[in-house]
């Protein structure tokens, strides 16, 4: 029998009532007493010198309050980045100042040029068609490699050239050539991950508030993580002390990670609200979104695979351009990096890994986390690579893979990561159960009988989640601790606030958090409520990213639940005359261990906050506790992907007839929203696989900057339900965090690219044109018949 | 993007090149345009009123004729910004030739636009470019050889496009 309650209950998300209500309150549902609206100025020119900005009609206008340009800005920082890099020579990446509006040049199509504040929003934009700007053009760099070649336009004038860093990992450099030099067999492969824009449902907005009664700041703003915000725009851009800013991230309609990082518009939005004594509101269009939200992925790869004669993996070596785009977002540094470097051993047990990476400013919008961060693109040219080895060698690419797996935990990579626990045999196993694999073969014939190609992809993953312990963190060049906090307040009669640092845009926090509580105390989930995105409610939190929300900051409620435990387990023993040693508590009900005298949960609830007959002398009154967790290590959920895909030869369409994924997220709180997860990870992993694409020209234009152009996944997109297969019934669970989890966020978008990717090649290599050995995503029908007519 | 093309024109090559010079002339010919001024010497101010897929602006911009030998060739570069819709320039080289019946004028247009309307209309620019450079040609045609026939409308000196476009198209009918 399924649970109907507690840890394991499928429970309907409580939160989805006001969504689906149209009852959100959203940033931009927010509106402040004579708030004043601002439009930017952005660039249209990908790179050029900024001559002059005149202002001065567009000031005399109707309803301008205020126009500002970078020379505002000068006295305040610039963003900053969140994690520094260190390249392979020691030194410190390069990191060129990110100013709030452009001072001197601008970098990309995009960049903020000036601020119009006015009393409306078509006054502001009115008055910004009057700016008058004289911007010298200069040439641009788009592409990655003419970007580091001697003579490039320079991105950044005060650097040396346009590399950020060039970082290596892992294996020496002697012990990986040693290991390839000594290959029975090398499989190579170059690839693109493509740049993709997250393009959460609801655009960024940022309302900035100020109050002159008391020097407070408030700013109300799209965010995945709002202390993380008030710390980097307080410490870092504004200067503003925590005790005087507080950030509000209220309902946030999806992040996809492009929601973590600190803007510009967030500053300019608090540091305008003083400047005109009025509050000021922006709300991104989504065109303006598609040039202004940090961009994903966008590495160039070359990927090599070292085999013995009996095709057990010896060496992989990887070289990659990674994109930062004009400026250096919040954590874009780390993505290519620490976030990427560290999983490139997968679930294998290959010896010898090293990992090149080259970060490279270009005149493109700044490119950072998404979905996965860093992790797609470490899976997708492992699991690429070894699937083209597999066909070389004409050996069964789940045998392949099999083969190599890690089987022993705890298991140190040569990545620096150690894999606590896993089971890639089972998930492995299971997948094959789920997709029939015996039963392809019919499959594939029905197919060709229609005139369509069937192809077959699998793909394993491993992702590094819930980062992770501070002190390692600290010494890779994070900036920040990755550990989380929550504070469980008891109330009087019995129920309870959760204040957790995590942030729930998608998640389902409010639903599964309190499942866990319910399930600790023995009392029913409608008296556990949480309270998240606000840093005046909030003890701490370092958001929600990685997957981490249930593992880190869910980690800390149950150490909190636990000292709640513990000092109502006092209480009771005080009311029960007996030992808190001697306390049972279930069921909600505190019992002396053997007997039948028990004390409810709300009398000892009440007891803490009417303590007529309460041990004063031992104990304080009420009944709250804080907890802040660091992680021990991170988590590293797993899994096996299959999908049957039909590839039109005519026309190069490929429809994906059967997607199974079989996950191991450790323990599972809620079943039915980790399916929802993973299914939605999958839609947007299939997204980027067959449709998505952020296009630049080589003046460095953004070309696909609305839904004309930029194709998102739609439902006909994805197979329907019944061949839609999410399965998370292989679970070793974590073993260093309480309640065994794993995360299970990003799974989807990180082990779906690569197994449509193979399963194209297999249906196209089925229909004899086994000439093609890679098609970079998305995989579209013209990318995929210029294949097959060898174009 | 980058066209060429060629057409003959009724008139001699010293005919031609008046017209190219005279900014009457050009802004009649130049699509939708609404005002233009200046001279061959210092360059012309135009503006334009075009719409390209889904976005319409109004460019204010100028033209600058460079390289020029009298009654042969010259250049013509262009720039226009349409403020929220973005900007286009472009350049052509313009080279005259006499010909048997008239000149033969030959052109290498390339044209590039930013912001907006390569955002919006990338799909469409090199279609809308080539219409635009036509247009450009064929009024200028039309303009400098006359009327063909009794209802064939000179160019409406309002700029009024769509009249325009009825008088063009009967003409390449008739």
């Amino acid at each position: 029998m399924p649970k109907d309650h507690g840890i394991g209950a499928s429970q309907k998300r409580r939160e989805d009532v006001r969504f689906l209500t149209g009852a959100g309150n959203y940033t931009d549902d927010i509106n402040v007493h004579g708030q004043a609206y601002v439009h930017f100025l952005r660039s249209d020119m990908a790179h050029g010198k900024i001559n002059s900005i005149d202002t001065s009609a567009a000031e005399g206008m109707p309803g301008v309050v205020r126009i500002f340009t970078g020379k505002d800005f000068e006295g305040v920082g610039g963003l900053p980045c969140g994690w520094q890099v260190t390249d392979k020579n020691g030194d410190p990446m390069k990191e060129p100042p990110h100013p709030v509006l452009a001072q001197g040049k601008v970098r990309h199509v995009g960049d903020p040029i000036a601020a119009v504040v006015a009393d409306s929003l078509e006054q502001a934009r009115t008055a910004a068609e009057a700016i008058v700007v004289d911007i010298e053009e200069l040439p641009a760099v788009v592409d990655m490699a003419k970007a580091l070649q001697s003579g490039a336009t320079k991105v950044h004038d005060d650097l040396a050239d346009n590399l950020c860093y060039d970082w290596q990992f892992g294996t020496d450099t002697a012990t990986t050539d040693a290991a390839f030099k000594n290959a029975a067999h090398v499989t190579t492969l170059e690839l693109v991950n493509n740049r993709l824009v997250a393009n959460p449902m609801e655009p960024r907005v940022a309302v900035g508030d100020y109050s002159r009664a008391n020097d407070e700041h408030t700013l109300y703003t799209t965010s995945q993580n709002p202390h993380v915000i008030r710390l980097l725009m307080g410490a870092f851009v504004l200067g503003i002390p925590e005790h005087k800013l507080r950030v509000v991230a209220p309902d946030v309609g999806g992040g996809f990670g492009t929601k973590i990082f600190h803007y510009a518009e967030e500053a300019f939005c608090t540091f305008a609200a003083k400047a005109c004594n009025r509050p000021v509101k922006w709300t991104s269009t989504r065109s303006e979104a598609f040039m202004s939200d940090a961009h994903g992925r966008d590495h160039v790869t070359k990927i090599e695979l070292a085999l013995d004669a009996d095709n057990n993996f010896l060496a992989v070596r990887t070289d990659t351009l990674a994109n930062m785009g004009a400026y250096l977002s919040t954590f874009s540094s780390s993505v290519p990096t620490w976030l990427h470097g560290t999983l490139m051993a997968g679930n294998y047990k290959t010896p010898a890994v090293q990992v090149n990476v080259k970060a490279v400013f270009t005149n493109t919008v700044p490119v950072d986390a998404y979905r996965g961060a860093g992790r797609p693109e470490a899976t997708f040219q492992l699991e690429r690579v070894i699937d083209k080895a597999a066909r070389e060698l004409g050996v069964d690419p789940i045998a392949l893979r099999r083969q190599n797996f890690i089987t022993q935990f705890p298991y140190a990579t040569p990545v620096a990561v150690e894999y606590d626990t896993g089971d890639y045999e089972a998930t492995m196993a299971k997948m094959e159960e789920l997709m029939d694999i015996p039963g392809f073969a019919a499959r594939r014939a029905e197919s060709e009988k229609n005139g369509k190609l069937r192809g077959l992809g699998v793909n394993c993953f491993i992702e590094a989640c819930g980062i992770a312990p501070s002190n390692l963190v600290g010494q890779l060049g994070a900036r920040a601790g990755l550990y989380d906090a929550a504070t469980v307040r008891v109330n009087a009669t019995g129920s309870i606030s959760v204040m957790v640092g995590a942030h729930s845009h998608g998640q389902g926090h409010e639903t599964v958090f309190p499942q866990v509580v319910a399930e600790m105390l023995g009392i029913d989930e409608s008296m556990v409520d949480i309270v998240h995105g606000d840093t005046s409610k909030i003890p701490f939190g370092m958001g929600t990213y990685g997957s981490r929300s249930l593992a880190v900051c869910g980690s800390a409620m149950v150490r909190a639940t636990e000292k709640i435990i513990n000092k109502a387990k006092k209480i009771a023993g005080h009311l029960l005359e007996a030992s808190d040693s001697d306390i049972e508590l279930k069921d909600g009900k505190f019992t002396v261990a053997g007997t039948d005298k028990s004390v409810a949960w709300g009398d000892v609830t009440l007891a803490a906050y009417v303590p007529h007959n309460y041990p004063l002398e031992e104990i304080e009154p009420g009944l709250e506790e804080t907890a802040f967790y660091d992680p021990a290590n991170f988590t590293y959920p797993a899994g096996a992907y299959a999908c049957e895909v039909e590839v039109d030869p005519d026309t190069g369409k490929v429809t994906i007839e059967k997607f199974v994924s079989a996950d191991d997220f450790g323990n599972v709180v809620n079943p039915m929203i980790v399916e929802g997860q993973v299914h939605g990870g999958i839609a947007q992993g299939i997204g980027q696989a067959l449709l998505e694409n952020c296009a630049y020209d080589e003046n460095g234009q953004l070309l696909s900057a609305s839904y004309m152009d930029y194709a998102m996944p739609r439902a006909d997109d994805i197979p329907h339900m019944a061949n839609y297969v999410v399965d998370h019934s292989c679970q070793t669970p974590c073993t260093h965090n309480p309640l065994g989890v794993k995360g299970c966020g990003e799974a989807g978008a990180i082990g779906s690219p690569p197994t449509v990717v193979n399963a194209v090649i297999d249906a196209l290599h089925s229909g004899g044109h086994t000439h093609v050995n890679h098609i970079d995503m998305p995989v579209s029908p013209s990318r995929v018949w210029a294949a097959i007519n060898g174009q | 993007m980058q066209m060429t093309d060629s057409r003959t024109i009724a008139a001699t090559p010293e005919e031609v090149w008046a017209a190219i010079l005279d900014p009457e002339v050009l802004k009649q010919c130049v699509p939708g345009c609404t005002e233009m001024s200046g001279s061959a010497e210092e360059g012309f101010e135009a503006t334009v009123v075009q719409k390209v897929g889904p976005v319409k602006a109004t460019f204010q911009g100028t033209v600058v004729l460079s390289d020029m030998v009298p009654g042969e060739s010259l250049t013509l570069t262009g720039e226009g910004k349409g403020g929220a819709a973005g900007f286009a320039k472009g350049g052509a080289d313009v080279k005259l030739k006499a010909v048997e019946g008239g000149t033969e004028l030959h052109y290498d247009v390339e044209a590039k636009v930013g912001g907006k309307l390569a955002q919006l209309g990338s799909r469409i620019i090199d279609g809308f470019a080539k219409k635009m450079a036509d247009q450009f040609f064929t009024n200028f045609q039309s303009v400098v050889e006359g009327p063909q026939d009794a209802e064939g409308d000179a160019p409406d000196e309002g700029g009024d496009g769509e009249g325009k476009k009825k008088g063009w198209f009967k003409k390449l009918v008739s």
